[in-house]
């Protein structure tokens, strides 16, 4: 099975030869490395760009007004801070325009705890990311949806911001992308750039990928159950999913859902399960305060209070200025297992 | 006393305030320059009495970069997509845009923020235009971020070169926006070597940044000789003078299309009416670039007086007339605010998710 940084590569190959995508770029992203975390190697459009994030994200929208496709880079959500405000004009480009100009880009971004990354490889963006009107947000957790919402994205006129969840970048799926070899081994030597060695001959042999689409907006049921509702995204995602594989082995059914996309998000799939099983924790690792899962537990109380059989809770990143280094520091500050767990113990124990 | 608190010089504009007499252009290319001159400083004065008596929550523009503007818009290889030249222009644009074709009244209604405004339908501010079928993309508030969006457009003009493609990206902006790291960025991404970009980088130099003086911002002599650095071709040009502007744009413009290189020029202009509505939007006393053109046709004999006041008349008309028709019609609906955040008017109120 492919892991998550393959998927996307091999959406973005399908991109670049049938979906018009002309360049794919940020810092790394071409030869010889193809990013950080591999998801570029090979790609015949990707480049490497100065190392400038404004200037990343203000070439993909001139490329958009140009009416090219782009999929641009920044290498990790720590540093698009300082574009936010050219993410809030790439929003709001179409609408400003009064429908004159789209924006059809692309741009993706590692976020999220996980991989030891320190103050300023830990941030989330997902709460931030929300706040920008005009764009699409999506968020996968395994590599087929990786690769169904990178399709997509490329495909959507409008902007598409893609959070990869870093740590579960190198994380393998439980299905098949439509055309990936069943064997590891092979997809590995055939679209992975040798590790040592000279690469400047290498190039990548694509199988015969299909196209497959995640529609963005649409949720998913990972685990079916009738006593509570756990809806997340990213990294927390195969979290939530054992907490509800070790719950189901003490007899109690929790149903999960996994977002996938944050902007527009599957309210119906949520409202349909919340009001089966009255009880919802809303989980991700952004920061807890002004939280996007505060927004959903906002209109879960709203429009479902009186189906609601205990209070609608949010479990995050405790509101720290950073995730630090020793993993003592990492654990205290985005939720863990056992985290999840603990809300789900209390939420299930609630009695109205 | 620190620095910042320092007294600031007066901004005494060390512009060129004759017309050159060495360099001269067909007459009737005279003529058509200082009519779509006129136009624009008439456009510029209708906006600001707009503002002025009530009709407007805001006026900005260009009046003191006619020859600028105008020498500009005629030289731009016109039209929509990758074939012609993009523009990103910031908010003092308004006699390129007239240049190109916009209407008074199109102009007007931006300002009264009418339904009818095609370049933003009500949304936004005098003078950020969006012009789609002339490649204007959408000018914004923010300053210098048109330097960066201008290298996606130039991008994907370079991509094209092979194919004969020729057009080129142009960005404007100002003296004191130069502070902004965008505009290095334009610089640096235009200058790669072995993958420069077609870009025509100007500045319009009017020596102030609202509140700012040129002489309180920049060490550096010349905005322009930033991109020394980075081996970009440069030019001063004195942007008051409209036969100056049209020969050196001319020849900048046909080096870039020739070489597929960028080049970063900087205009002397003049600022007559402050910054915005916002620190009065009165006369200040700077040289004007239209009057002293109209003298020059005039004693040249190109044009008579008679002649020169029958386009103020005719325009004055013109923008009174199109005020008239603009006060007459409707804001945006309140129902209207969901239109457009989505390509199609997908649903984007999470409410009805």
């Amino acid at each position: 099975m492919a892991s998550m940084a393959q998927a996307i590569r091999m959406a973005l190959h399908v991109g670049e030869t049938k979906l018009g995508v002309t360049d794919i770029f940020g810092e790394d992203v071409g030869a010889p490395l193809g990013g950080v975390f591999t998801a570029t190697q090979g790609l015949k459009n990707a480049w490497n760009s100065p190392l400038d994030e404004r200037g990343i994200i203000a070439a993909a929208i001139g490329l958009g007004l140009a009416g090219d496709r782009c999929v641009a880079e920044i290498q990790f959500c720590d540093y698009i801070f300082n574009t936010i405000d050219l993410l809030k004009m790439a929003g709001n480009t179409l609408w400003a325009s009064n429908g004159q100009y789209n924006m059809p880009i692309v741009v993706m971004t590692p976020v999220g705890a996980g991989i030891r990354g320190s103050i300023y490889h830990s941030h989330s963006f997902d709460a931030l990311a929300t706040r920008l009107p005009g764009w699409k947000i999506v968020c996968p957790s395994t590599p087929l949806d990786a690769y169904g919402l990178m399709l997509s994205a490329i495909e959507d006129p409008n902007p598409v911001l893609y959070l990869k969840p870093k740590a579960l970048m190198r994380v393998r799926g439980e299905e098949l992308i439509p055309g990936e070899p069943a064997d590891e081994k092979t997809l590995k030597a055939m679209i992975d750039a040798p590790v040592q060695g000279d690469r400047s001959s290498w190039k990548a042999k694509w199988p015969e990928l299909e196209e497959y689409k995640v529609r963005i907006g649409e949720g998913k049921i990972t685990r079916e159950g009738d006593k509570a509702t756990i809806v997340s995204y990213g990294r927390t995602m195969p979290l939530c999913n054992r907490v509800a594989d070790m719950l189901r082995e003490e007899g109690t059914a929790v149903e999960v859902i996994d977002l996938r996309s944050l902007y527009p998000y599957d309210w119906q799939m949520i409202k349909a399960s919340v009001s089966k099983t009255g009880k919802v924790l809303f989980v991700n690792e952004d920061t807890e305060v002004t939280n996007f899962g505060e927004h959903l537990a906002y209109r879960a109380t709203t429009e479902l209070f009186y189906e609601l059989m205990a209070r609608p809770r949010v479990l995050a990143g405790k509101n720290l200025p950073g995730i630090g280094l020793h993993p003592n520091l990492e654990e205290a500050s985005v939720p863990h297992l056992e985290d999840i767990m603990h809300e789900m113990r209390e939420l299930l124990a609630e009695v109205p | 006393m620190p620095v910042a608190m320092a007294k600031s010089k007066p901004a005494v504009a060390p512009k060129s305030v004759t017309i050159s007499n060495k360099m001269t252009l067909p007459k009737e290319l005279q003529k058509n320059m200082l009519d779509l001159m006129i136009k624009s400083r008439v456009l510029e004065e209708r906006l600001i009495k707009v503002y002025k008596t009530g009709d407007s929550f805001f006026w900005i523009g260009g009046p003191g970069e006619e020859a600028f503007g105008v020498s500009l818009g005629l030289l731009i290889n016109k039209g929509q997509g990758i074939d012609h030249d993009f523009l990103h222009l910031h908010y003092r644009a308004s006699p390129t845009l007239v240049t190109l074709g916009m209407s008074m009244l199109d102009a007007i209604r931006l300002t009264m923020n009418r339904a009818t405004d095609v370049s933003t339908g009500g949304r936004n501010f005098c003078g950020h235009y969006c012009y789609p079928q002339w490649n204007v993309t959408p000018i914004t508030s923010p300053l210098t971020v048109q330097y960066g969006f201008a290298i996606g457009t130039a991008l994907a003009q370079r991509r094209r070169r092979p194919k004969g493609n020729r057009a080129i990206t142009i960005v404007t902006g100002g003296d004191a926006a130069s502070a902004e790291g965008d505009f290095a960025s334009s610089l640096i991404w235009a200058s790669r070597p072995g993958n420069e970009l077609p870009m025509f980088i100007t500045i319009q130099n009017n020596r102030w940044g609202i509140s700012t003086s040129y002489d309180s911002q920049h060490g550096e002599k010349h905005v322009s000789d930033r991109a020394k650095a980075f081996n970009i071709r440069t030019a001063v040009i004195n942007g008051n003078d409209p036969i100056e502007c049209y020969l050196g744009i001319q020849s900048e413009m046909d080096y870039i299309r020739r070489s597929g290189k960028p080049v970063c020029a900087e205009f002397e202009v003049s600022r007559l009416f402050g910054h915005s509505s916002a620190d009065g939007a009165n006369r200040r006393q700077e040289h004007d670039p239209v009057p002293a053109f109209e003298k020059r046709i005039i004693d040249q004999k190109i044009m008579t007086s008679a002649q020169v006041k029958e386009l103020w008349d005719k325009y004055e008309e013109e923008s009174v007339r199109a005020a008239d028709q603009a006060r007459s019609e409707a804001g945006p609906t309140r129902e209207s605010v969901w239109e457009n955040v989505y390509v199609g008017n997908e649903n984007a109120d999470w409410r009805k998710f």
